[in-house]
């Protein structure tokens, strides 16, 4: 079975976001990048499948330079090959980053390709299915169990929506977005960090790759959350008084209850 | 020839979800302002009585296609009917929920179309030339995109609970399109083979008026139980942080952050829930946070709007009683 897995290198989760002079981009100074945890998934399910079928595992990403460590860590974790399409992603929109990684994908085989389910930079959830409309092939999205058929002509995957897990076959090949529950990723042995730097890691860059990366967005600006007014820590001597005052509060001042 | 938003309706067993109402909401709000025209779109089985509902929240008109096909959400039977209505009529704006299946269809139409698309948008406004902008919470909420999606029509997904329902007006009546169902099998590439209930009676996450929710501080999941009954008495769902989550203590489905579930209830109560960052990520769109922690410098008092420094054990059964009594009376 040939497995593709995309994978974005984004900000750690703690990394203080600090907004540039521009107003339109973050500053990226001091920032510890790591795999987008989604993406992290999408690795393992493709490991276990290959396992399981055969075949290989073949990376692929669409980043600066320093998105090599990514990819090399998932090399590390057993994928086979790398392909990096380099580019200055903070530039690139979902559609433009979707055309990219069509570009670099389809022409390897492939009959399941992994993305995470978003990605935790810009939270936006866009890339895997465009990516899939791009390739003309089908999506599920936010899946949390993957069954592929024997004959993997088709697989069933399950997509928590709220209050129901809908069970959705979809046949091969097909793209699915990993959700957190998918399975527990892997760390990479020492081992496979060693065997990763020997593993193919193929560059193309992206304004070689002729394809139309015009924004579909236009960012206005980049702005600190919105603040809440403060709020008020309920004065008293014991739990009880405090917790008698805060219900007062929430039913004759906020009126929630 | 005048504007028109557009909007897609959610429907679930036949039956209008809330967030329909709520994207109706937002296109009317829109259109008032910009002199535009409203329509939605109402994919289902048996679902055509359902449009005057829609009408009540705004929509002048509204396309109905019913077909076993779209019975259910089904990503490409849906982004084909709706792809098409698009394309024959192109309206200016396509609204839709950010709930699970909105973000989902919203994510292959945009691509489907080649147009921009404004992912879980918390808020809606007119550029000077009446185009959309949307503000989004980036970086798990730490800081906010303002941006303009482009091309026809610009698409956006608002989270849900967060823009709020206009006054609906049930004398009004929308203009009822039939639309036939004229997708090609060979189009839909991915059929729902079951559908797994949650069969517990809990009130989802995502569409609760309030939450009750239990962090690191509860110690154990046997403690949950105070929970519960206050959860009970306020008819409200019951939350857990990731530290409880990855401590076994309650399930992932019940994960309110960053790597879990997004909530914006009228009221969240935070007991012994410290307040990281990727915690506020799923819950700051809460409209009212309450805090019960004993540690005083908990981040949470950061952010909420009421907080008591007291044991949760203490404090928890003594608002339990309270709450109880408040809506007796």
């Amino acid at each position: 079975m040939e497995i593709v897995v995309c994978l974005k290198q984004v900000p750690d989760t703690e990394t203080q976001i600090k907004i540039a002079a521009s107003g339109k981009a973050i500053e990226t100074g001091d920032i510890k990048w790591v795999m987008n945890p989604y993406d992290e998934f999408g690795v393992e399910e493709a490991l276990q499948l290959k396992t399981k079928f055969g075949g290989s595992v073949t990376v692929v990403s669409v980043g600066p330079d320093r998105a090599v460590e990514s990819l090399r860590t998932a090399l590390a974790m057993g994928a086979d090959k790398a392909v990096h399409v380099t580019a200055d992603s903070a530039e690139l929109d979902s559609l433009a980053t979707a055309s990219l990684l069509a570009a670099a994908i389809k022409d390897l085989p492939h009959d399941v390709i992994f993305c995470g389910q978003r990605a935790i930079d810009l939270d936006q959830a866009q890339v895997g299915a465009a990516l899939a409309e791009k390739l003309g092939i089908p999506h599920v999205a936010l899946v949390t169990k993957l069954e592929v058929a024997e004959d993997a002509s088709k697989a069933k995957a399950n997509r928590p929506v709220e209050g129901q897990t809908n069970v959705i076959e979809a046949s091969l090949p097909a793209l699915f977005t990993a959700q957190k529950g998918l399975n527990e990723p892997r760390y990479a042995s020492l081992p496979g960090i060693m065997k990763a730097k020997r593993k193919p890691m193929d560059k193309k860059d992206a304004a070689a790759l002729g394809v139309d990366v015009t924004s579909t967005r236009e960012i206005l600006a980049l702005t600190p959350p919105p603040s809440r007014p403060p709020g008020k820590i309920i004065g008293g001597e014991t739990a009880e008084e405090k917790a008698v005052e805060l219900v007062r509060l929430l039913h004759e001042e906020a009126k929630v209850v | 020839m005048a504007q028109e938003i557009w909007f897609v309706a959610e429907q679930r067993d036949g039956v209008l979800r809330k967030v329909s109402f709520e994207a109706a909401s937002a296109a009317r709000r829109l259109a008032d302002e910009s002199g535009a025209s409203t329509a939605g779109i109402l994919l289902g089985v048996g679902v055509a009585g359902e449009a005057d509902k829609l009408g009540a929240y705004g929509a002048d008109k509204v396309f109905v296609c019913e077909d076993e096909a779209v019975k259910n959400y089904a990503t490409d039977a849906y982004t084909a009917v709706i792809a098409g209505l698009v394309q024959e009529h192109q309206p200016a704006m396509l609204l839709m929920s950010a709930s699970v299946d909105g973000k989902d269809l919203a994510s292959r139409l945009a691509a489907r179309l080649g147009v921009g698309l404004a992912m879980d948008c918390v808020e809606y406004r007119l550029t000077d030339d009446k185009k959309l902008a949307a503000k989004r919470p980036i970086y798990a909420g730490k800081a906010m995109m303002d941006m303009v999606p482009l091309g026809t029509p610009q698409m956006a997904t608002s989270r849900p609970n967060v823009l709020g329902l206009i006054q609906p007006d049930e004398s009004k009546k929308p203009e009822v399109v039939t639309v036939p169902f004229a997708v090609d099998a060979a189009e839909l590439k991915t059929k729902v083979v079951d559908v797994l209930k949650d069969t517990s009676g809990k009130i989802e996450l995502t569409e609760a008026d309030i939450i009750v929710s239990g962090g690191r501080g509860m110690k154990g999941p046997e403690n949950y139980n105070i929970l519960e009954e206050m959860a009970e008495v306020l008819g409200a769902a019951v939350g857990a942080s990731r530290s409880a989550v990855d401590a076994g203590w309650r399930p992932h489905t019940d994960q309110v952050g960053q790597t879990g579930k997004v909530v914006s209830p009228n009221m969240y109560i935070a007991c012994g829930i410290s307040g990281a960052i990727q915690h506020l990520a799923g819950m700051s769109s809460s409209k009212v946070i309450v805090a019960v922690n004993k540690d005083e410098e908990a981040p949470i008092f950061q952010k909420a709007d009421y907080g008591i420094v007291a044991d949760l054990f203490e404090a928890v059964p003594v608002m339990t009683r309270e709450f109880k009594k408040v809506l007796q009376s």
